[in-house]
């Protein structure tokens, strides 16, 4: 449940970069620690952030979830899916990304790949 | 979570993977599978919930009528043996020690079932207050209490076996009853707005009782519940929850809580003061932006401030986004205000309390 193909953060975000694009989404187990997600509050394509800022909530029955970027420039797009669907951040984690940044500067050293995001999650049990 | 306290049932929670979550001290599941597939079970098949992490403080002796009576806000007067009666518990000046249930065993013997997080503060604020010949002692450790919620909880009980008396009037119980063959005192009360019983047992019988009642509620669609769901159900259902719509600063007439609150009993601990007229109310929010209530938002009448969200959480047996709040009373006629969510006011409308009603 760890694709290769991208890279991951401490804060259980995925980051799937392409050219200066990367695609943001929560892992498996930012899903499974959050339980049912029941909204999500969308950044606007446009939006401009710093690394280090929230571009998104996701909010399940029990918890509120602030969702950082590691990437800072502006949303190119946005999953509309999920404002009607936000359990689909329950059910396909890996294949559904929040917001996509066009970024100008990466936050590469708070960036872990799919080893050592896994290695992450066996120190954090 | 080696250090939290563990129910009876902890290896019970466990073995069922329930997510364990630190819940005020205590190692406790706030959902087994999900929050939004429990909360449904207990409203159309029925759900069983380990609240062994009640306080209980047993109360004997030829004053313990008259030392509860002069305790608690509710009058226990009419009490027989065999009822169970809710009240708040207040200070002098009529902020909130706990919100209990009663529990009458005989004349001189009661038993008062108090919030887990209270448990030692609640205790010590009895023992200030005994007098005469009063005999407390706190079992807390000795009970195991299993909460059995939904409308098919009595075809459970059925199929698990019942020897002896089993109570079926609203705020009853029976002690000593057989369930499954273990002694239990069954109660007709619940948390949930649903109909059911809490069955309280020795702590060393808990686990034992869950696991008979878990296989003898395997044809009514029975599923395990935790935490989540319980705060979903009583939320939905209107009841406070202590720490949010009552505590040390918020008296239970503010709660809305009036009918528990005998103003014409003789003294009790902090009559005078809730003889005031109340400062604040109680209300429900119904959100009609888009996004979630949630605990301790502002709310606002135009750019007055004028309260703040005390609960609030998604439901999933309603549409929409929810919340109870306590307001400025001179402010509570109003039908629209606007909550703060992250820096952006989203409107809300006055709904009442509370959210669901069981259809009769």
């Amino acid at each position: 449940m760890i694709p290769n193909d991208r890279k991951y953060t401490k804060e259980h975000e995925w980051l799937l970069i392409e050219g200066n694009v990367a695609k943001i989404g929560i892992t498996d187990h930012a899903q499974d620690a959050l339980g049912d997600i029941v909204f999500v509050e969308l950044p606007a394509v446009g939006d401009e952030f710093a690394v280090g800022d929230s571009f998104a909530v996701v909010e399940s029955v029990k918890a509120v979830s602030q969702i950082y970027t590691e990437a800072a420039g502006k949303v190119i797009e946005i999953n509309e899916e999920l404002d009607a669907s936000p359990e689909l951040l329950n059910s396909d984690p890996n294949g559904c990304f929040i917001a996509a940044i066009e970024f100008t500067n990466l936050n590469e050293d708070a960036l872990l790949t799919a080893d050592e995001y896994a290695e992450f999650l066996k120190s954090e049990e | 979570m080696d250090t939290l306290k563990k129910t009876p049932l902890y290896d019970t929670h466990v073995s069922l993977h329930g997510k364990m979550v630190d819940f005020g001290g205590w190692a406790l599941p706030v959902q087994y599978t999900s929050i939004i597939d429990e909360h449904r079970a207990v409203r159309e098949n029925v759900g069983l919930f380990d609240v062994s992490h009640m306080g209980e403080v047993m109360v004997e002796g030829k004053d313990a009528f008259s030392y509860i009576q002069g305790l608690v806000t509710n009058c226990i007067k009419s009490m027989t043996p065999g009822r169970v009666r809710y009240s708040p518990v207040c200070y002098d000046d009529g902020g909130t020690v706990d919100d209990i249930l009663i529990y009458k065993l005989a004349d001189e013997k009661y038993l008062l079932v108090i919030n887990a997080g209270n448990t030692d503060k609640d205790y010590d604020w009895f023992c200030a207050h005994k007098f005469g010949d009063v005999k407390l002692e706190n079992q807390s450790k000795d009970w195991a209490q299993l909460a059995l919620q939904g409308p098919k909880f009595n075809d459970v009980l059925m199929a698990a076996g019942v020897e002896g008396e089993l109570p079926t009037k609203n705020y009853t119980f029976a002690n000593g009853t057989l369930v499954a063959g273990i002694p239990c005192l069954v109660s007709v009360t619940g948390y949930t707005g649903e109909l059911g019983v809490e069955l309280y047992c020795k702590a060393e019988d808990g686990a034992r009782l869950h696991a008979k009642l878990m296989e003898a509620g395997k044809p009514f669609g029975l599923m395990p519940c935790g935490l989540g769901a319980r705060d979903s159900l009583r939320f939905e259902a209107g009841m406070p929850l202590y720490g949010h719509e009552l505590s040390k600063d918020i008296s239970p007439l503010e709660a809305g809580l009036s009918f528990a609150v005998k103003l014409t009993k003789d003294s009790f601990i902090g009559k005078e003061a809730l003889l005031k007229p109340i400062k604040r109310t109680r209300i429900g929010l119904k959100l009609l932006d888009k996004g979630i209530l949630r605990d301790h938002y502002d709310v606002y009448v135009g750019d007055k401030l004028v309260g703040c969200t005390t609960s609030g959480m998604p439901v999933p047996t309603l549409d929409g986004s929810y919340a109870m709040a306590l307001i400025n009373i001179d402010d509570s006629d109003n039908e629209n205000y606007t909550v703060e969510i992250r820096g952006r006011r989203l409107n809300a409308v006055k709904v009442d309390i509370p959210f669901y009603k069981r259809a009769k």
